[in-house]
């Protein structure tokens, strides 16, 4: 049974890097959002059984918290915004979606790499997954880079938050409590704060997108 | 006697306090003087404790979850001292950005609210002894400010603070995962719990961590951090947030923040140096310092916006210091401290004898401001002082930092001297001509409602003198044990 669970989590893991791809090729930013969703409740999941297995009660609240913030808060804050300022399509990206796949890939085969030598190392029964988990960092990364609006942006940088969650239960079976509670309460305050944020380019510029965020350059005449 | 931790927590526990009193009262027209109250109050307190540290032995504190010694106590006296004046200096700039309406009654309560907590949080990133909280104190000082540099809710600002808040944000989430690899590597020698995350543990067993997950470490920690610090290439964000901000927010930015981020590289390079016998940690923070001061001299020239100019020169000076500490040695080591120090005083000192004169002008654009020593002698004054003083012209203390740097470049790496000192010329060269436009000539500048907050910035220069002309033995003491603690 226990050996099962072992294998399930690298399912979870699995499943992660799907949610990361289906994250870049994605379009519309209500799916963005359900895969976000997707991305903490695949996340809950992969915690609670490392935290069965490894008997560390305070996974579980990690887990605990990861469900209250990720799975149920976040999003719900997101679908608010998206209703409020009614932006539910059209994403453009500034790379097209096979090229940004094709370095997805590349970015998949670099994370392995990087991450094999510390996984040998590591004594976490989650640590083969150490890799994916790199992985999802780095391709939430990628994702803020080539998105021009601001909501897809934010996800991608929620998203990020989630994928070195991943790597703290997969590398050392989690940061110890106060940490944990800290990063929770950090991610929730930036939220909030982006959330206002949006409010205010829209007002200020009746679009959210954020190529009209470039005026600021190196030694124009303002 | 009283336990060392008592004047810990209320240095702590008072800008919180403020915080949250500001919130409730921040709007109403005592509210500048409540936080320039609260400020002072945690001054005391972080000079109390500065003294029992110096005086006595390194202070933990709350179980292990605090620690204190000679190399933060310093950095704890400068944040509150800082955070002091620029709250005095607030007071009447930010009553005159009030009456010009682009403050409103809310937007004051969120400035200083805000003020307060971000103090704190720098505060409780300097103190405390665990790396992860490090982390999550130096993530909520960002966003402390992030609603502060959009304050004004003009295009540009907005603008700014969302590349803040971006770049910040991703750059931080390395640091993060940097520390995540730290805490790996501990897991093996000292077991996991929250032991592994302290400083002091980690310090102790430092030669047994595994040195190829340090390194590792390291470079995700430097990129982090290094950010913050506004290292280039990852300076972006801190021109616009410096100038799209309000003024008493840019002080703080330049003096402080970017201090704290470099401060928890140096605890990172410690443990870093340790594990590796090789010096990479030192050889990195050499690169992106050398980087650092050369592009930000070069980029100093194109500037127009007077804030703007000066956010670039603290890309210069924080890239020196970060080339200092990466040189290491007793010598080094102490110059940097050093720069650290009048670095701060004179940046601040400068933005907000900029910050008047802006105001004055109602522009920030260094066309637009002329004949400041006509219009007020002292404000004119006090940015001719502090601009030669930054430059590193003696006898001011940056001379004697910036000459000590040199000397020990010159010692250890001599092909990087002269690349230095070009750098400075030009910096020079592109700073002196912009102020002395500014400061001579016929004023056009209106008079203004509000008499300007001076004792700050002669306050600040008269201590960069100071520094330049003397620096009494426990403060060379004192300095000393701080840079053994990194590694001098």
């Amino acid at each position: 049974m226990d050996a099962l669970l072992g294998q399930s989590i690298n399912l979870d893991a699995a499943v992660l890097l799907m949610v990361s791809f289906a994250m870049i090729s994605q379009r519309r930013i209500l799916s963005l959002v359900h895969l976000y969703t997707l991305q903490g409740a695949t996340l809950v999941l992969a915690t609670t059984t490392v935290a069965y297995l490894t008997h560390q009660d305070h996974l579980y609240v990690s887990a605990a918290l990861t469900l209250g913030l990720k799975v149920v808060l976040i999003p719900q804050l997101l679908h608010r915004v998206i209703d409020r300022l009614d932006v539910r399509w059209d994403v453009e990206p500034l790379i097209n979606i096979p090229t940004t796949m094709l370095i997805g890939i590349a970015l998949v085969v670099f994370s392995f790499n990087l991450a094999l030598p510390i996984a040998q190392l590591s004594s976490s029964i989650a640590r083969a997954t150490l890799g994916i988990a790199l992985a999802c960092v780095l391709l939430s990364f990628m994702m803020m880079i080539v998105r021009a609006k601001a909501i897809p942006q934010v996800i991608g940088f929620l998203a990020m938050e989630n994928g070195l969650f991943f790597a703290a239960t997969a590398a050392t079976n989690g940061m110890p409590m106060i940490v944990e509670l800290g990063i929770g309460l950090d991610v929730l305050v930036g939220a909030l704060i982006l959330g206002v944020f949006m409010f205010q380019i829209r007002e200020q510029f009746d679009s959210l997108d954020i190529r009209h965020l470039e005026k600021l350059r190196e030694s124009e005449d303002r | 006697m009283i336990p060392a931790t008592v004047p810990l927590f209320l240095c702590l526990l008072l800008p919180i306090a403020g915080g949250g009193v500001l919130a409730l009262t921040g709007q109403r027209d005592a509210g500048p003087e409540i936080n320039v109250a609260f400020s002072a109050a945690t001054l005391a307190a972080a000079l109390w404790l500065t003294a029992d540290v110096v005086l006595g032995a390194p202070v933990l504190g709350l179980g292990e979850r605090f620690f204190i010694d000679p190399l933060n106590a310093f950095l704890v006296t400068l944040t509150a001292f800082v955070g002091c004046t620029t709250a005095l200096f607030s007071r009447p700039y930010m009553r005159i950005e009030r009456e010009r309406g682009k403050m409103t009654a809310p937007r004051m309560r969120l400035f200083h609210s805000m003020y307060q907590l971000f103090i704190a949080m720098m505060l409780v990133a300097l103190t405390t002894n665990n790396l992860g909280v490090l982390w999550v104190a130096m993530e909520a000082a960002t966003l402390t400010t992030v609603l502060l540099v959009s304050v004004y809710r003009t295009a540009a600002s907005l603008e700014a603070a969302w590349k803040y808040f971006i770049l910040c944000g991703v750059g931080i989430a390395q640091a993060l995962f940097g520390t995540l690899l730290l805490y790996l590597a501990a897991d093996r020698v000292i077991g996991g719990g929250e032991g592994a995350l302290l400083w002091t543990h980690l310090a102790a067993v430092k030669t047994q961590l595994e040195p190829n997950i340090l390194a590792l470490a390291f470079a995700f920690l430097m990129i982090g951090y290094g950010t913050k610090v506004g290292l280039v290439p990852l300076h972006n964000w801190l021109p616009d947030a410096h100038a799209e901000g309000p003024t008493p927010i840019s002080a703080v930015l330049s003096g402080l923040l970017l201090n704290v981020a470099l401060y928890a590289i140096l605890r990172c390079k410690v443990l870093v140096d340790g594990a590796l016998v090789n010096g990479l940690a030192g050889q990195v923070m050499i690169g992106f310092g050398v980087l650092s001061v050369v592009v930000a001299a070069f980029f100093l020239r194109r500037q127009r916006d007077v804030k703007r100019m000066f956010a670039y020169s603290s890309i210069e000076h924080m890239g020196l210091m970060t080339f200092a500490f990466g040189l290491g040695g007793p010598i080094a080591n102490f110059a940097g401290l050093l720069h650290m120090t009048v670095h701060s005083l004179t940046k601040s000192a400068i933005f907000f004898a900029v910050g008047h004169a802006t105001q004055r002008a109602g522009s920030q654009a260094m066309d637009d401001i002329r004949g400041l020593l006509h219009a007020s002698p002292t404000l004119g004054w006090g940015l001719t002082l502090g601009s030669l003083a930054i430059l590193g012209l003696p006898p001011f203390g940056v001379f004697a930092s910036e000459f000590l740097i040199l000397t020990s470049a010159m010692r250890q790496l001599p092909w990087v001297t002269p690349v230095l000192l070009l750098a400075l010329a030009v910096a020079f060269a592109a700073v002196f001509a912009r102020v002395q436009a500014m400061v001579f000539g016929d004023s056009n500048l209106p008079p203004q409602s509000h008499p300007p907050a001076l004792l700050p910035v002669f306050a600040h220069l008269g201590l960069s003198l100071g520094f330049g002309l003397f620096l009494p033995p426990f403060l060379v003491q004192w300095y000393r044990q701080a840079a053994q603690l990194i590694g001098g």
